[in-house]
């Protein structure tokens, strides 16, 4: 689904990303952990196209299709979703307001009518209550004033209500207290499917106990440099950055 | 109203080219250009005003010849030549129509193309419309359910005619002849406008709506417009216009005159989209109005406004609160973009007790322009217990545009209550690449955005204006960003 080729990034013209591989497949689920300032935000901003980072060499195919020249909605519009590390506030537009905005936007790209309100009712009624989220909530000014957790949960909301074909997930869990993590998590358990895929970047294990990952990876200083199974991630939890890091610089 | 929500609002919504750079070219009897006595009496005799009124209009032109236009306001432009104006321009297919079908097929044309096509407003939303084109009415709907009630609805010159005494009663009595420049100058040569007249404990049960335009090369336009709700009475009150793009440069100074009397309510709301120019600043409406209430006991006046259009805007919307326990509101949006100059705001001066007043005001600037607000809270020594509260958010686009906040306070009497914020944000591209990144292309996400930051004032406005007024939102910041 996603082919990730020897990506060189930078903004400014400061190199972050310095050659990444990845691949990910349909129906498969890879974490991203590595230590802060490496790249992982980068990454995801890059493949969901933020026009301020430059791909300075290297390809981003999906689905068998070459990205780079493709603006980030029209990237959205191919099923790419992006759950922001820090969601922006947006004053005066409601959750419902956007959501529905961005669900006909992307209908309109496909050429489809709009979706009748009957049925926009029915689709936020049932993925508010997948992951328990008042409807109250919903009529509220979009990310204003809204818990760190509350940011977190509305992004995955958004993720329900949009059902991408891939789906990154940059710290969903930071900021997520216990319950609500089992809750998110749960969502985005019941969202999986043999068509799908998540890419989760996270600094914790604990994430993970719930969305189990096929793959793990270490990205540091631009590149990733270790890749194995959910049982890296534990290593890493126990054992810190510093092994990677000395194995890199060896 | 307030159940009409924005979402509502959206799913009405389409975007629109400006599609208003049109001409009619309806044959018109026009005044030689320039200005003295002699052309404001024609003015009068043209319209076949009684003495008192030619005489009042010569008392204006006499104040207005000693005055100098004002300066403070923070615009710059050239001073339109009043001398190289002409000051009277009506369409020659007159008489009054009494169906739409007498009406002279490229005016309907004209106003199809603005999408505003009398036959469907009155049929959708029920507004009884008194059309202004030039100066002169040409079409007034729904007078007969109107008249039932015993509401007077028409063009100020029939006014003056039918019913002297109620306008020498009124006119001028909240913005004097003398007030300011250009009000003095409308008092001397006003065309037309509207008068309306809501008798005691009546509530008019539909929308008062004016469309203005202007479309005559180089005629100003000094419309006249005089709303009086005797006590106990309702009325809201729609004004919208649209004119024809032109090269040169359109003075339009508008008088407007509320009078709310005991326990009157008035709600007075504007869509305001006069051509602005071009994209270098060229031609564009000049457009200095004077709009004041009077508010009497326990009475209420709100004006909405939202202004889109013009090169220059000088535009103070305000209410004397008269009488105890009265209120006068002012919600606003302005949109400036490319060259345009807004220099405008309210002034709420609380005379009697217990007086109320609420300042909502949203300046959006993109391009290269000025968005200034200006706002007068006058506390008078009487008005025992006066509160205020004003806000006043500002929303940059770009780096080059501009946005000025100048509040003043007079407050006399120590019991008042006056609180004012102000806030300025800029659209980040964070927030665009989050609507991006959603699905929702730059220009959705801006009008998102823009919608958003303006919603307080959106709500206030009549369900179709408010829908109008989000389409000219989008229009006017069309290609406004990357
Ligand atoms: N727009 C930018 N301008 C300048 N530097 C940037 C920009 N975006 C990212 N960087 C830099 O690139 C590096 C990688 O940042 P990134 O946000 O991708 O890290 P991260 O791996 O997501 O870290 P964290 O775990 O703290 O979220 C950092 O040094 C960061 O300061
Ligand atoms: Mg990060």
């Amino acid at each position: 689904m996603l082919k990730i080729e020897n990506l060189h990034a930078s903004v400014d013209d400061k190199s972050i990303l310095k050659g990444i591989n990845l691949e990910i497949k349909a129906g498969e689920v890879h974490a991203i952990m590595g230590p802060n300032g490496s790249g992982k935000s980068t990454l995801a901003s890059v493949v969901a196209g933020k026009e301020e980072y430059e791909v300075t060499k290297g390809s981003i195919i999906f689905n068998g299709e070459d990205i780079e020249d493709l603006a980030a909605e029209e990237r959205a519009h191919k099923g790419i979703f992006l759950s922001f590390q820090y969601p922006v506030e947006i004053p005066g537009v409601s959750v419902t307001n956007f959501m529905k905005t961005a669900i006909n936007e992307t209908r309109k790209a496909k050429g489809l009518e709009e979706m009748p309100a009957k049925d926009m009712l029915k689709l936020i009624r049932e993925k508010s209550e997948l992951l328990e989220i008042d409807r109250k909530f919903l009529s509220r000014s979009l990310n204003e004033g809204f818990s760190g957790g509350e940011k977190k949960r509305n992004e995955i909301f958004q993720m329900a209500m949009l059902e991408p074909q891939l789906a990154i997930l940059d710290e969903t869990d930071s900021g997520l207290d216990i319950d609500a993590l089992r809750i998110v998590a749960n969502g985005v358990n019941k969202l999986k499917s043999k068509d799908n895929a998540v890419l989760v970047i996270t600094h914790y294990q604990r994430l993970l106990d719930y969305i189990v990952p096929d793959f793990v990876h270490v990205l540091y200083n631009g590149r990733i440099v270790k890749s194995g199974g959910k049982e890296l991630a534990h290593e890493l939890e126990e054992k810190g950055y510093d092994w990677i890091k000395e194995e890199v610089n060896a | 109203m307030s159940k009409y929500t924005e979402d509502d609002l959206r799913e009405e919504l389409k975007t629109k080219q400006y599609e208003y750079g049109f001409y009619t070219d309806i044959e018109s009897d026009t005044f030689p250009v320039g200005l003295n006595e002699d052309i404001v009496r024609a003015i009068s005799l043209k319209k076949g005003e009684p003495e008192w009124m030619t005489n009042w209009r010569l008392e204006a032109f006499k104040s207005w010849k000693e005055m100098i236009e004002p300066e403070w306001a923070n615009v710059s432009y050239v001073k339109p030549d009043f001398q190289a104006i002409s000051y009277y321009s009506a369409p020659n297919s007159k008489p009054k129509y009494d169906s739409l079908d007498e009406v002279d097929p490229e005016l309907l044309a004209t106003f199809a193309k603005l999408g505003i096509s009398l036959d469907e407003q009155k049929k959708l939303s029920g507004v009884a419309m008194d059309v202004v084109v030039d100066s002169v009415s040409v079409a007034t709907t729904f007078k007969k359910t109107l008249g039932e009630k015993g509401i007077i609805f028409c063009s100020i010159s029939e006014a003056i005619k039918e019913h002297p005494e109620l306008v020498k009663k009124y006119i001028g009595s909240v913005v004097p002849q003398k007030d300011n420049f250009y009000a003095a100058l409308n008092s001397a040569v006003f065309s037309d406008g509207s008068f309306c007249y809501i008798p005691k404990g009546v509530r008019c049960p539909m929308e008062l709506s004016t469309y203005f335009r202007i479309n005559q090369a180089g005629t100003g336009q000094f419309e006249r417009t005089l709303v009086i709700a005797d006590e106990g009475s309702y009325v809201s009150y729609l004004e919208g216009c649209t004119a024809p793009s032109r090269d040169e440069n359109q003075l339009h100074a508008a008088v407007v005159e509320l009078i709310a009397l005991d326990n009157a309510e008035i709600k007075y709301s504007t869509v305001q989209n006069w051509y602005p120019g071009n994209a270098e600043g060229k031609g564009g409406v000049y457009n200095f109005v004077t709009k004041r209430g009077l508010c009497e006991k326990n009475a209420k006046i709100s004006w909405t406004q939202v202004e889109t259009g013009s090169a220059i805007t000088w535009k103070y919307p305000s209410c004397v609160l008269k009488g105890d326990n009265s209120v006068g509101e002012f919600y606003s949006i302005a949109v400036t973009n490319n060259f345009q100059q807004a220099d405008t705001g309210t002034k709420m001066i609380h005379l009697g007790k217990n007086t109320k007043s609420t300042i909502i005001s949203k300046g959006i600037s993109a391009g290269k322009s000025q968005n200034s607000y200006r706002g007068l809270v006058k506390i008078s020594p009487n008005a025992d217990n006066a509160r205020n509260f004003s806000q006043c958010d500002s929303l940059l686009m770009g780096n080059e545009c501009g946005a000025h906040t100048f509040p003043y306070i007079e407050a006399k009497n120590k019991t008042a209550k006056i609180e004012h914020e102000a806030t300025t944000s800029k659209i980040g591209e964070d927030q665009i690449f989050y609507c991006n990144q959603r699905g929702i292309n730059t220009e959705k996400a801006i009008a998102l955005i823009v919608n958003g930051f303006s919603k307080d004032v959106l709500n206030k406005l009549p369900m179709e204006f408010a829908v109008e007024a989000q389409k000219l939102l989008e229009i006017s910041l069309e290609g406004s960003v990357g």
